[in-house]
């Protein structure tokens, strides 16, 4: 069974503004291919302010996506058209106090609807430029599609790399594997394109040959002998220090992509003390974050290092 | 009415039988040796072990109790199979399975299809059968096995394994069944057969989990998954998980003693449901091949709704089922075995699994029966394909992300 919050359960067993409306003046219909389910969110929107007088919801779906219809309707009301649309799905799972990583989709598809809606008030035409594909990273709630994107696009070759760009694979490593088949995939169907898509933001860093671990997957004839190891450098206190700010930087496009961010508050020894930002303080994932930063850290000096939160900076310290 | 929780998860895990536990219970205890051991603490354990051996020979029919080899489950059972076929016959580099099997068997094979191997993967029509004339066709002698379930998990139905078997034979094909399901639901004389490996699992027969059994015809070529050992004849090498085998041991001999409950009373409480939740929810059908298949099995596709939603209020009543559902299983596709039959989003996803076991009874059944319409009803006004009464008769076609 999913491990649903409480708000979630109680969205679903008691859904509000679940039906259709009878008044309505703005419907937006969206359905996931992916997983199969559908959406129908209805609104009245009062056309002297713009702003939605009431909102219901229709839906096939699962408990959370049941949930996160409920929830968008309660967001929305009230709210001008505007305002409305800065809503990401991000503020939806929020009210929820979470969703599970597989569930995210469920929320975007709220958004989704409300953009629908929105644009068939506004007599637009709504296109949709999401595609989502299977689960590949649980910790980061990365899809298939993203990281092959992103592989295609960017020339990634190694899944270190991919988790430097999309985070699939920072926490828990299990699906090394499953990011390993779609670095495989992409390269047999002609390799990488080289040329940033307008949506991938790449950070601006230069890749390191793998110091550990997988060997690039290879273009079908030729297939090299993997990457030996290299002997990091060692590095002077400087060059460490900005060692430890590229790959800080590098990380935060990424973090920024889901409202959050990261500072460097203090290098002590082998401890990094961070302060996390935005979205990603009191994030579920707040946890695995950590520890995906501290592996990329790790991995580009070429020694262990911890990466703590600032608000462990006192106790660490003591305890020396 | 009572609102004790209800167990229709069956083809999930079952229960311990109470005798099965109290059966185990002293190899914890003072039955605590090792069976390779010379002296008497390994003897009785090791006595106990060839009783078991004993009990599940019976229940499956083999003709010599060396056939039965314990290991930890059908998912190890069913790799050691698949594998051994393989590194037995490397001139064979062929396999033939079906499009619904477990995904013990499906993952390993599409895994195996990386490493270069051929995999012929058995379509089903819409009641989930296979056509026999297909499978003909496939043997051939670059197969090295054929694996084909007994009965389907999610459906319940059938396949004519015997039948396949006697054919690959006649072919010079090993043949390896994923019985899981099957074993004490359906009779099975594996003597009198042509299958030369079954698959089956300890806790879906009321023993433990992590016990199972690969069934291994004697004079079939084999090479062990796991070596170091002596244990069970050097073809599943580690200690022997003693308390487990006995439970499984004691489980079939249970098993083969109910097996006319499971076909006759635990059949008609299955049929009670199903016809009762047909006749009640307009909009449902029962998915598979309702005419063959297990006793204690029955999928509803419920139209216009989704199972996950259907489980949570379900569960909220204490009442526990499965679901073909994408959304219960982490993947975003909806069960490939309902997908396989070909049926369509909308009913696949709102596919309920009811399964019985032997434990179940009449007023369990009836507080089912009266605790589902609602349910659906409920969730179907909430549904954009559903009107007031019925489906729209337009059909609701949302933009598709």
């Amino acid at each position: 069974m999913w491990d649903y919050t409480d708000k979630v359960r109680d969205h679903f067993f008691n859904p509000r503004n679940a039906g259709p409306l009878a008044d309505a003046n703005a419907v937006g219909e969206v359905g996931s291919i992916q997983c199969g389910d559908a959406l129908r969110l209805s609104l009245k929107v009062d056309p002297e302010s713009e702003r939605i007088l009431d909102a219901s919801f229709q839906t096939f779906g699962c408990g959370s996506a049941i949930a996160s219809s409920s929830a968008l309707t309660e967001i929305i009301k009230g709210k001008t058209l505007d305002e409305a649309l800065q809503i990401s799905n991000q503020n939806i799972a929020d009210f929820l106090d979470g969703l599970p990583p597989e569930k995210m989709h469920c929320s975007v598809m709220g958004r989704e609807a409300l953009q629908a809606a929105i644009a068939n008030y506004r007599g637009e035409v709504w296109t949709d430029d999401h595609e989502e594909g299977a689960m590949v990273c649980k910790c980061f709630a990365v899809d298939s599609v993203l990281i092959e994107n992103v592989v295609r696009a960017n020339g990634l070759t190694t899944v270190e790399q991919v988790t430097q760009y999309t985070k699939a694979g920072g926490g828990c490593s299990s699906c090394h594997e499953g990011i390993e088949e779609i670095l495989a995939k992409v390269c047999a169907q002609g390799g990488t394109e080289k040329i940033a898509a307008p949506d991938c933001a790449a950070p601006a860093v230069t890749v390191k040959p793998v110091t550990f671990g997988i060997p690039a997957p290879a273009a079908p004839p030729a297939h090299p002998a993997p990457v030996a190891a290299a002997e990091p450098p060692k590095l002077t206190n400087f060059q460490r220090m900005r060692r430890i700010e590229m790959v800080i930087e590098s990380i935060r496009p990424t973090l920024k992509r889901d409202h959050g961010d990261v500072e460097i508050v203090e290098v002590d020894g082998s401890n990094v003390f961070v302060r996390l930002q935005g979205a990603c303080v009191g994030c579920m994932m707040e946890h695995a974050t950590l520890g995906g930063i501290e592996q990329k850290l790790s991995e580009e000096l070429g020694e262990r290092v911890r990466v703590l939160p600032v608000s462990m900076m006192a106790a660490a310290r003591a305890s020396v | 009415m009572s609102d004790a929780p209800i167990y229709l998860d069956n083809n999930a895990t079952t229960a311990c039988d109470p005798a099965v536990v109290e059966a185990m219970l002293p190899f914890f205890t003072e039955q605590f040796g090792n069976p390779s051991s010379m002296h008497s603490f390994g003897d009785r354990v090791g006595h106990a072990i060839k009783t078991a051996r004993a009990q599940v020979q019976a229940l499956i029919g083999a003709e010599f109790d060396s056939e039965i080899i314990f290991n930890s489950c059908g998912t190890e059972s069913d790799t050691t199979a698949i594998l051994s076929a393989l590194k037995a016959q490397p001139e064979r580099n062929q396999i033939i399975t079906t499009a619904v099997e477990h995904p013990a068997i499906l993952s390993l094979c599409d895994y195996l299809e990386k490493e270069g191997y051929i995999i012929r993967r058995l379509g089903v029509d819409k009641r989930g059968r296979i056509d026999i004339d297909e499978y003909r066709s496939l043997l051939n002698d670059r197969v090295a096995i054929v694996s084909v379930m007994w009965a389907n998990n999610e459906s319940g139905t059938i396949f004519p394994v015997e039948a396949m078997a006697e054919l690959a034979r006649a072919r010079g094909i090993m043949f390896h069944t994923d019985a899981v399901q099957a074993v004490g639901k359906v009779p099975i004389d594996l003597k009198n057969s042509c299958i030369d490996l079954l698959s089956l699992s300890g806790h879906k027969l009321h023993a433990p989990k992590g016990i199972g059994v690969l069934y291994l015809r004697r004079n079939t070529r084999f090479r062990p998954l796991l070596r170091g050992g002596h244990q069970e004849r050097g073809r599943r090498a580690g200690t022997e998980n003693s308390a487990s085998i006995v439970g499984l041991g004691k489980a079939a001999e249970l098993a083969l003693a109910h097996l006319p409950v499971e076909n006759g009373e635990v059949k008609r409480l299955r049929d009670k449901l199903e016809k009762s939740i047909l006749a009640a929810v307009p909009h449902c059908f029962a998915t598979g091949d309702v005419k063959n298949r297990l006793p204690n099995t029955s999928s509803i596709a419920f139209e216009y709704v989704e199972g996950e939603s259907i489980l949570l209020l379900l569960n909220k009543l204490g009442i526990a089922a499965s679901s073909g559902s994408a959304c219960t299983s982490g993947s975003l596709e909806p069960s490939h075995v309902m997908r396989a039959m070909g049926i369509p989003y909308t009913a696949a996803h709102g596919a309920i699994r009811f399964s019985l076991s032997r434990y179940n009874t009449e007023e369990e059944i009836d507080r089912v029966i009266a605790a589902v319409p609602p349910i659906i009803e409920r969730l179907r006004k909430m549904s954009p394909y559903w009107g007031e009464n019925g489906p729209l008769d337009k059909a609701f076609a949302p933009k598709y992300a």
